[in-house]
């Protein structure tokens, strides 16, 4: 199919997803701003400027970062930016997530979701990118993910901490008597240096919030920056240090009941025969209700308290009905099978002529190789939670979650109210990782809420529901084939991957009505878009319906695209004696930002000196959520298995806003990437996921954590994301290392079912 | 039942085999031990028991007879435990979740070994899940949570 009709049925698929939302939002002008939600819960005295900013009389200062804190510091990042341009420092302020409202939509986030690489700067591209960002805001999806949060506030969030400080200066000014040239801030004050009067923000907030924001606005230069792009304390620290009940699961109402599930371990399945009397006569138990949702059928129990609810569950008598999909590994290998012969799927990179290079190639000349990742938990430190209370026709819900809009609608039709009667408080989330974008567990805790008299339930899944109900990062299959030149490089690739579609299965459960339209190029992003050239070069997309629930798991495709590609890369370096590093740069010769990168790791881990027998290094590279990654990983043979020894990272991010948290966000990927490569996988048999814990499914811990060296650069010229940026390339550069060290190819994850770790 | 929580007497009506972990947090109100696994597999929810690191979700509440400190009664009023502390100089967390296990494997492992090098910070802390990764900070701050404890003994 043409570049141009794939572009066609990608925008098809993007307008249906706006008409699931815009079903529900009514229809809003791009242009038009929303209204602010803060202006709906004012506490007396209290004045907000934009959905961003609110201050008391008394000069407390609120500022709404409106995104999921999962961990990733964006509470700090985007209450600097609009810190920044108030004028105030981080401890002048609290931060709040603020409630659910489409004045928190994410353009972002859906801007990139063309199909396009990141350096496709073509009108085409820029087009749909303005498109799509657009359809973000109709949409009011407020969302986070797709590490896009910082990219999506840096402009919006200035702006509103700039407008505010206008607002409040003007209205200083008329109080003082005085010229608003002639104020500073200092603190929370505006200063008038000549005569040395001041009043605090709190004392014109009021008067201010009545004048109308500046039409213009001239945001500060970098160069004047005295937070961004400095390491700033967190803004949680505190709370996270001395155990405050700050998540969902901490929810600690009067009167609340507690309360756990008992779903399907089928997906989809239905009880057919259940024996509720030995649960329902369990000490503590208050009911017992069914729970029939696109989510999963079973069993909701409300008690008097977690534990009992957790033994009135396991209590549930219960046969569940069959699978009606690939009920076990081997029937799902079949399919795989099956979709991988059954033609090259929808093509996301065509250049040159892959078919011609490959008719006249000479055996010698050509390689091969099948690669296949199963299917991953997230394993959220915190197991899913969300707490509910349905009285007097109003819905208060507490919810770790990353999509607050989407929830409060699913919620509101369980309920059976209107949206404007649902709350949403988002709590810190326990890890998120993309699981919590979803509304099950919120669902669960709204429906369960009906059958308490109005009183809150908490609703805490056991970490064996939790593993048994992901939303699975999705297995794949890779088949490839490579034709090299006379000096070695790839002169042709041909890549052919399947995978069920992510975007299909959130559909399924969440808007079940709307079919998905056009090829999900998550299947094969890390694949299809990547900086290399290559005169011949053809990426497939083949979906394959395995009907196991999947969703978005750090760094979505990119997670195994990242070891598809660049495993095979390192394949063909190997096949053609050519250094990888060296062989990447010369195939990235196009792109400065990408050269950088790997100069800098070359340099860092002194990639070019032998290493010592027992010890081998291997690298890779990935460009994911606009930021260009490379990766080296030092492994050594202990005797009792393989240890990590050693990772090095150069991150070109394009504008760095907090190193120290870009440094731990590079850190943490990187060991997410590595202990899904070691460890993980579930597997499924009768129709039913095979693991269920932390003992069958692991992570790294702090003995196999290796040290980090981290380089973050600033040369491209858009600001790229952070959050899952270094997932992707950790992955293949442990296993590039892992077969440098012991000449084993592994090309089925995870590693440990070839190697040992210690 | 009479339980002895971060100094104070705390009564409680539980089934004695509820774990202490749900006695704490739904029963006391006590939320800085979590809840991970509910088999001893991740650390979320260690408490020290007469000093001893306990992984509350695995011990029957029946069964405690000792005084139980958790996460609240680590610092002295508002002045943090040098572990805290020594968490927060190094900006340790992440979402947080793992921390309250952290920091109480960590202080346990402090107090018997006031020095520890690398393996025995390995080994008193592999119990301990993060799953956002923090482990290199986590050893950071423990080195610099025994400088400033040494420094205060010396
Ligand atoms: S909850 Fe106790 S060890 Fe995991
Ligand atoms: S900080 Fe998130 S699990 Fe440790």
């Amino acid at each position: 199919m043409s570049r141009l009709g794939t572009i066609t049925r990608r925008g098809f698929l993007i307008a249906a997803a706006a008409i699931a939302g815009g079903v529900a939002v009514g229809y809003y002008y791009v242009r038009a701003p929303y209204p602010n939600p803060l202006e709906d819960d004012l506490d007396s005295g209290e004045a907000t400027f934009n959905p961003y900013v609110k201050i008391t009389a008394d000069n407390a200062v609120t500022v709404i970062a409106p995104r999921a804190e999962m961990g990733q510091g964006v509470s700090t990042t985007l209450a600097a930016l609009v810190a920044e341009e108030l004028g105030v420092g981080l401890d002048d302020i609290s931060v709040e997530h603020g409630p659910a409202s489409y004045a928190y939509y994410n353009s972002a986030m859906l801007a990139e979701g063309g199909p396009f690489p990141l350096f496709d700067e073509g009108m085409i591209a820029q087009t749909m990118r303005g498109a799509m960002g657009a359809a973000g805001k109709v949409l009011g999806l407020q969302a986070t993910g797709g590490s896009s949060s910082v990219r999506d506030g840096f402009e919006r969030m200035r702006r509103a901490g700039a407008a505010a400080r206008h607002m409040l200066t003007a209205a200083a000014a008329n109080a003082l008597g005085v010229s608003a040239n002639e104020l500073t801030i200092r603190g929370k004050s505006i200063l008038h240096e000549v005569s040395g009067r001041s009043v605090t923000f709190g004392a014109v907030a009021a008067a201010a919030a009545e004048i109308d924001p500046p039409s213009q606005i001239t945001l500060k230069e970098p160069g004047e920056w005295r937070l961004l792009g400095k390491p700033q304390p967190r803004v949680d620290m505190a709370a996270k240090v001395t155990g405050a009940p700050i998540f969902g699961i901490d929810v600690h109402l009067p009167e609340m009941l507690y309360g756990t599930v008992r779903m399907s371990p089928r997906f989809g399945a239905r009880p057919i025969e259940t024996d509720l009397s030995r649960a329902e006569a369990m000490p503590g138990v208050v009911a017992i209700v069914p729970i029939d949702t696109t989510y999963g059928h079973g069993f909701g129990v409300i008690a008097e308290n977690t534990w009992a609810a957790f033994q009135a569950a396991a209590a549930i008598e219960v046969e569940w009905g069959p699978a009606d999909y690939p009920a076990d590994d081997a029937a799902i290998e079949a399919a795989f099978k099956q979709a991988l012969a059954s033609g090259a799927g929808d093509i996301l990179r065509d250049d040159g002529d892959v078919d011609a290079a490959f008719a006249d190639a000479p055996a010698e000349r050509v390689i091969e190789a099948d690669y296949a990742v199963p299917f991953l938990a997230h394993a959220c430190m915190e197991p899913m939670n969300a707490t509910a209370r349905l009285s007097g026709g109003v819905l208060e819900l507490w919810s770790p979650n990353q999509v607050p809009t989407l929830t409060r609608q699913l919620c509101a039709d369980l309920a059976g109210v209107e949206i404007e009667s649902v709350n949403v408080h988002t709590t810190h989330l326990g890890g998120g990782f993309g699981r919590r974008g979803e509304m099950g567990f919120s669902m669960y805790a709204t429906l369960l809420a009906r059958h308490a008299d109005g009183r809150p339930v908490k609703v805490t899944w056991t970490r064996e529901e939790d593993v048994a109900h992901d939303v699975y990062r999705p297995a794949a299959r890779g088949r490839f084939r490579a034709r090299l030149g006379e000096d070695g490089l790839p002169v042709a690739l041909d890549m052919r991957i399947a995978s069920p579609s992510i975007m299909a299965s959130v559909l399924k459960r969440t808007f079940p009505s709307i079919s998905p339209v056009g090829p999900d190029k998550s299947i094969v992003e890390g694949s299809f878009d990547q900086p290399y050239s290559i005169a011949d070069y053809r990426v497939g997309a083949v979906e394959t319906p395995l009907g196991i629930p999947v969703g978005f798991w750090r760094s979505v495709g990119n997670s195994y695209n990242g070891f598809f590609h660049e495993c095979f890369l390192d394949e063909i370096a190997t096949a053609a004696k050519l250094d990888p590093l060296a062989m990447r740069r010369t195939l990235m010769g196009e792109h400065p930002a990408a050269l950088k990168v790997l100069d800098r790791l070359a340099e860092i881990s002194n990639w070019s000196a032998p290493v010592p027998a027992g010890r081998a290094k291997g690298m890779a590279f990935t460009l994911s959520f606009g930021s260009w990654v490379a990766e080296a990983v030092e492994i050594a043979e202990t005797g009792q298995g393989i240890r990590i020894d050693k990772v090095w990272i150069v991150a070109d991010v394009g504008r760095a806003l907090d190193p120290a948290i870009i440094e731990a966000q590079l850190v943490s990927g990187a060991v997410f990437g590595l202990s899904s490569a070691m460890n993980q996988e579930i597997t499924f048999a009768d129709g039913m996921t095979e693991q269920s814990n932390f003992h069958d499914f692991d992570a790294m811990r702090i003995n196999q954590c290796p040290q980090f060296e981290i380089a973050i650069l600033e040369n491209y010229h858009r600001m790229g994301g952070v959050g899952e940026i270094a997932t992707p390339p950790a992955v293949p550069a442990l296993a590039n290392a892992v077969f440098a060290l012991t000449g084993k190819r592994v090309r089925r994850l995870p590693l440990s079912n070839a190697v040992e770790f210690v | 039942m009479r339980l002895t929580v971060n100094g104070n007497a705390v009564d409680i009506d539980a089934d004695p085999d509820m774990p202490l972990l749900w006695a704490l947090r739904d029963l006391a109100g006590i939320m800085g031990p979590k809840f991970g696994c509910g088999i001893a597999a991740c650390g979320a929810c260690t408490v020290l028991v007469d000093g001893m690191p306990t992984r509350s979700c695995s011990i029957p509440v029946g069964y405690v007879d000792g005084a139980v400190t958790t996460i609240e009664g680590l610092a002295d009023g508002n002045t943090l435990d040098a572990v805290q502390q020594a968490w927060i100089d190094e900006q340790v967390p992440q979402c947080g979740y793992c921390q309250s296990g952290q920091i109480m494997s960590a202080y346990a492992l402090l107090e018997e070994n006031p020095e520890p090098a690398d393996d025995d910070i390995d080994q008193a802390m592999a119990g301990n899940l993060c799953r956002c990764g923090t482990y290199p900070r986590i050893r950071a701050a423990i080195k610099r949570a025994a400088a400033v404890k040494s420094r205060a003994g010396a």
